[in-house]
């Protein structure tokens, strides 16, 4: 007798395939079959509407008002206007110098992306002090046979990135101090750290800006005066690294005490303790919490406007009021927010993949 | 300014008193040089520390009063009793031209809590919804509430209040032509008009009913408790708290003859009059806040419920327990203690982030008080200050408050 | 530790240094720097308006440019800081700029108690009222219940408040940062009325849509006296703005243009022998040239106004108040001599 094995059955065609997803992911039960339908209805309503004003019926062509006849959306004043949310007031000639700016940004951070990239822990020491340094040198201008751009020319998406950058860039330093300084055993210093990061954690970033911008050269002495952008951030940098203070507070906390009476036992001081061994292992905790922060403050970069600097929404708020164009406001709006969109969308994405990868320590 | 030298000095005087009990250090037998000695140094350390801050804020002080009295400006808080002779848009307390400036931080300080107030309600309802159905199994509410949650954390929210402001309500149609909701509402670009009630004589037994009864269901909670501490029977509380606070009201309500009108809005030579209004900046600043701050809100619920482990539900159906108590009674209290503090930085963003009202021209405490006020007395340093004063302490009353919950729904370990 | 108390000791003594730095007056601070900071509106055409290239033009402008003409002898050495209303005053006391020229109205209250100096006037000016043809109201009497449009941080608030009162009629004072968004809220209907000084109700109305449909009321309810301000306590620079725009309105009195002040520089005339050249520079600590600058870079008060705000632009404004006191106006500079 031959030992023929039935053969299994077939699965039920209602339970596999397409027919089987939707069963069971979208009509499992009486309640989610109508979330299911609710949501279709709604997607259909609102995303097909939208679709037919922004792509299907709008223009994309021209380079004035004229051009936009069909009634959807006028992209041909985003394309008229690129200039300015990109450059602001910059030089038309030169241009290229924010161009590389750019394209040094995008080499560099590309590496990060990448698991064994060579060197890829120098290239990110280098984005975060060296890069700075050229950027600045570039932008400004008036060394190098470069002609000076005074700051009040900066502006569109060149200037969020150099607010957002710089302010990351230089609360990290600080917040690394205070954050150290409000776990010292030292209650002087505690208390100072304490109240300088509540005190900045507890105002709305308008005031401080305000602030930095009208009211600052009232508490220096007289004569004593440098650039607005230069004192809007400093007021972000403030501001941000009360916030960075407490992303480093965090992984500070989270380092068995092990490793502080280790520290000790091996008769290391404070310091060499703190930079040999407590540091390096917080800051790599506090990575994913770091870039958190940077978005945050790539958003608020926008509210400089308020005080009159002109990042990319403040450009796109004043070319909708231009009366060269009329009933844009819809479409400038979308392109800033999609530009902020892709640039915090993919940093947050960043930032998560990175938290699983660093997932390793003392998670339990 | 003096709150927050008050409050620097008290934890300065609970942090000195903390360190003089430390056990002191042991420096073993041999002696050091004082320079070598760690309590000397922390000593001179601090001492330092102290006094440069001291003389950087002594600097600031002076240079601050040197540049104002050279340049004449007007110092002191005298300003706060002069008319202030212009008009606000909205306020929850009489004002017209005729009060003064200490009325305009009032009534700015009010609309910013007003709010920020409902910001917070409303933020947490539709956090809580967006983030329970991201973990729907439903797999389109799922991916449309990642959607939801991607596309509007990545976005400014000044950005957002623009938008709503002047590319949605702007877009509304004029009074004349407004959307009727059934006659009832009208919404158009001066806002949103609604009746409003008008309580005639009888309408306060209804509210003395209602408050007997709030204070009856207090009561019945708590002997419920006890009851089931003691006999383990369980008394339904929710049926008879819903009875009590919304029957025992209407029914009085119905007893009085309704004694309840309404001042429904009318058409008039420039717009609506009449019943009540909701102004599209308020609107516009509040719906954004609200859905801006949502989607984070979302994001700590989700991660929140996810942190409860998967044994906990295990346990709970073990136990019999069926899908809704399971969620109440087992995963969201346990959850609730992940939730709760980034929850409360959510609150603090939020209310920060109301200032931004100055951009569209709703009339808080920054666009009022720190704008116009301002400007009509030039007297920024007191005015600015007390801005940031009062924010500083809506933060810390926040803070206290959701830290006393935090504290309250501890896991209370044997 | 120890490096950081050294580091901590070398601050304190830097900032001590720092501290001890020489106080300047504006004047020497502006010829030390080689520019001018002049704080103007966030876009009012006629007045101060950029353009696409972020070239500033206009009467405030104006007189920015002849200030710098005087002092730094090229009209082009400004620094703009655009300024909300609300900014401004503090900008100004805080030393943010040098001087302000934002048609901000002179009053008692700012005068005395801002630590501010007015240094003229360059504009008389009236607060009105524009509202949209099809409302079909005649008078700002028929204003009652109306929501106005207003600019944050103006005496246009004040005034609006007072004439209000006095009618005994209502009103909703829908308040914005800036006028470009004040006119986007009268364009999109969120108010009735647009109130502001009339010669900026002009300049507002061709930024509208279709400027033919909306119309500026008769009625002027106040006075408003627009011009330059600097910092109270600082004479020597208060003389510089002072006389900068009394210069262009002499010039226009003496009948010297940007067109002929290379051929007036000859003239017989005394007066006009005491504006370009002669010692009226010296005593305000500028170049004898300083008269010549201003009127061949920025031309005289006429030219500017007709430049801006008058026939040659598109608000089409008549002098009327603003015409020489000869020619039956209100613009009276005392005489160089």
């Amino acid at each position: 007798m031959t030992d023929l094995e039935h053969p299994s059955l077939a699965p039920p065609v209602s339970s596999v395939g397409i027919v089987g997803w939707m069963r069971q992911n979208l009509f499992s039960t009486p309640l989610n079959a109508g979330l299911t339908l609710l949501a279709v209805g709604l997607i259909y309503f609102l995303l097909v509407p939208l679709f037919e004003w922004a792509v299907w019926n709008a223009d994309w062509r021209g380079s004035d008002q004229s051009d936009c006849t069909s009634g959807g959306a006028c992209w041909v004043f985003i394309r008229a206007r690129l200039d300015l949310f990109i450059y602001g007031f910059f030089p038309t000639s030169e241009y290229w110098r924010v161009d590389v700016v750019f394209a040094l940004l995008a080499v560099l951070i590309v590496p990060q992306f990448f698991d064994r990239f060579p060197r890829k822990g120098w290239i990110g020491l280098f984005t975060l002090i060296g890069f700075p340094i050229i950027v600045y040198f570039l932008m400004m201008g008036g060394s190098f046979g470069l002609e000076p751009v005074e700051t009040g020319k900066w502006g569109g998406l060149i200037l969020t990135l150099v607010l957002a950058f710089v302010g990351i860039v230089a609360a990290l330093p600080i917040g690394i101090v205070l954050a150290l300084g409000r776990r010292s055993t030292m209650p002087v210093i505690r208390t100072i750290c304490i109240c300088f990061i509540e005190l900045w954690r507890g105002v709305p970033l308008i005031s401080v800006l305000f602030m930095a911008s009208v009211m600052l050269p009232l508490f220096l002495p007289e004569g004593v005066n440098f650039d607005k952008l230069l004192r809007a951030l400093i007021g972000i940098v403030l501001f941000q690294s009360a916030y960075m203070a407490e992303v480093i507070r965090g992984g500070l906390q989270a380092i068995p005490k092990g490793q502080y009476e280790a520290a000790r036992a091996l008769g290391l001081g404070y310091w060499k303790s703190m930079s040999l061994i407590i540091l390096p292992q917080a800051l790599k905790l506090v990575i994913p919490g770091v870039v958190n922060t940077f978005i945050a403050l790539f958003k608020d970069t926008t509210l400089v406007l308020i005080i009159g600097l002109l990042d990319i929404l403040a450009s796109v708020q004043s070319a909708i009021v231009d009366p060269a164009w009329r009933n844009v406001s819809t479409e400038g709006y979308l392109f800033a927010a999609f530009s902020f969109w892709v640039f915090c969308f993919s940093i947050s994405r960043y930032s998560q993949a990175l938290e699983r990868k660093l997932q390793t320590g003392y998670s339990r | 300014m003096v709150s927050i030298a008050g409050i620097t000095g008290v934890i300065l005087f609970l942090e000195i008193r903390d360190s003089l009990y430390m056990p002191p250090a042991d420096h073993g037998s041999q002696k050091v040089a004082p320079w070598n000695d760690p309590k000397v140094r922390s000593v001179v350390f601090q001492f330092v520390a102290l006094i440069t801050l001291g003389y950087f804020f002594y600097t600031i002080f002076q240079n601050t009063l040197a540049n104002m009295e050279r340049r004449g400006i007007t110092t002191g808080f005298a300003f706060l009793g002069n008319e202030a002779g212009f008009g606000i848009l909205m306020s929850l307390i009489p004002y017209d031209e005729t009060y003064t400036y200490g009325r305009t931080f009032f009534v700015g300080l009010l609309n910013t809590v007003l709010v920020a107030g409902f910001g917070i309600v409303l933020a947490t309802v539709i956090g809580f919804i967006i983030g329970v159905a991201r973990l729907s199994n439903n797999w389109l509410i799922a991916k449309a509430a990642m959607v939801y949650i991607e596309v509007l954390r990545n976005i400014p929210l000044l950005l957002q209040i623009f938008f709503w402001y002047f590319a949605v309500l702007q877009a509304l149609p004029s009074p004349r032509q407004s959307i009727a909701f059934g006659g009832i509402f009208h919404l158009n670009n001066r806002g949103l008009y609604f009746p409003s009630p008008i309580p005639e004589a009888g309408f306060s037994y209804v509210i003395w009913t209602l408050v007997v009864a709030v204070i009856g269901v207090i009561w019945l909670r708590r002997w419920a408790r006890r009851r089931q501490e003691i006999t383990g029977q369980q008394f339904p509380v929710v049926w008879v708290s819903i009875a009590l606070i919304v029957g025992a009201p209407l029914l009085v309500f119905a007893l009085t003859g309704a004694p309840l009108a309404w001042d429904h809005p009318s058409l008039q030579r420039f717009s609506f009059g009449g019943g009540g209004r909701m102004i599209p900046e308020f609107m516009a600043l509040l719906w954004a806040l609200t859905m801006y701050t949502a989607a984070f809100i979302a994001e700590i619920v989700r991660a929140g419920i996810q942190s409860v482990s998967h044994g906990q539900t295990e346990a709970a159906r073990a136990l019999g327990l069926r899908n809704s108590p399971t969620l109440r009674l087992v995963i969201i209290p346990q959850s609730l203690r992940v939730i709760i503090p980034p929850l409360t930085s959510q609150y603090l963003n939020l209310t920060k982030n109301s200032s931004l009202a100055t951009a569209i021209g709703y009339p808080d405490l920054v666009s009022v008080f720190m704008g116009t006020t301002l400007n009509q007395t030039g007297q920024a340093v007191e005015i600015v200050g007390m801005t940031m004063a009062v924010y500083l302490t809506i933060s810390l009353l926040i803070s206290m408050f959701m830290n006393a919950y935090n504290k309250k729904i501890a896991l209370t370990e044997r | 530790m120890k490096k950081i108390t050294i580091g901590l000791l070398g601050a304190t003594a830097a900032f001590s240094m720092m501290m001890g730095s020489v106080q300047a007056g504006t004047l020497d601070d502006v010829k030390r720097k080689g520019s001018l900071t002049c704080g103007v509106s966030t876009g009012l055409p006629g007045f101060s308006n950029a353009n696409s290239k972020n070239v500033w033009s206009g009467l405030d402008v104006d007189v920015c440019r002849a200030v710098a003409a005087a002092v730094l002898g090229d009209a082009g050495k400004v620094k703009y800081t655009p300024l909300t209303a609300k900014e401004r005053f503090t900008a100004l006391q805080s030393g943010e700029i040098d001087m302000l020229s934002r048609n901000t109205t002179w009053t008692h209250t700012r005068d005395t108690s801002l630590g501010i100096n007015f240094a003229g006037v360059n504009y008389y000016d009236g607060q009105g009222f524009m509202v949209s043809k099809n409302l079909g109201v005649k008078s700002a009497t028929e204003l009652d219940g109306a929501a106005v449009c207003i600019q944050a941080g103006t005496t246009t608030e004040l005034n609006l408040a007072d004439y209000f009162r006095l009618k005994g009629m209502k009103y909703k004072a829908v308040v914005f940062d800036t006028s470009d968004q004040s006119v986007k809220g009268f364009e999109s209907g969120r108010c009735d009325v647009l109130t502001s000084d009339q010669s900026q109700l002009y300049a507002l109305r061709i930024k509208l849509a279709n400027p033919g449909n909306a119309v500026v009321l008769p009625e002027v309810i106040s006075k408003e006296p627009l011009g330059p301000v600097v910092r109270q306590g600082d004479d020597a620079w208060f003389n510089v703005v002072k006389w900068s725009l009394f210069a262009m309105v002499n010039a226009e009195e003496l009948g010297v243009t940007s067109g002929n002040v290379d051929s007036m520089k000859s003239s017989a005339n005394p007066g006009v022998k005491r504006l370009l050249s002669g010692d009226a520079g010296k005593k305000l600590g500028l170049n004898s040239d300083w008269g010549y600058n201003i009127v061949k870079q920025v031309g005289n008060y006429g030219e500017a106004f007709e430049r801006n705000v008058g026939k040659g632009s598109a608000l089409k404004i008549g002098r009327g108040l603003n015409a020489l006191w000869s020619k039956g106006g209100l613009q009276y500079a005392p005489p160089i001599r």
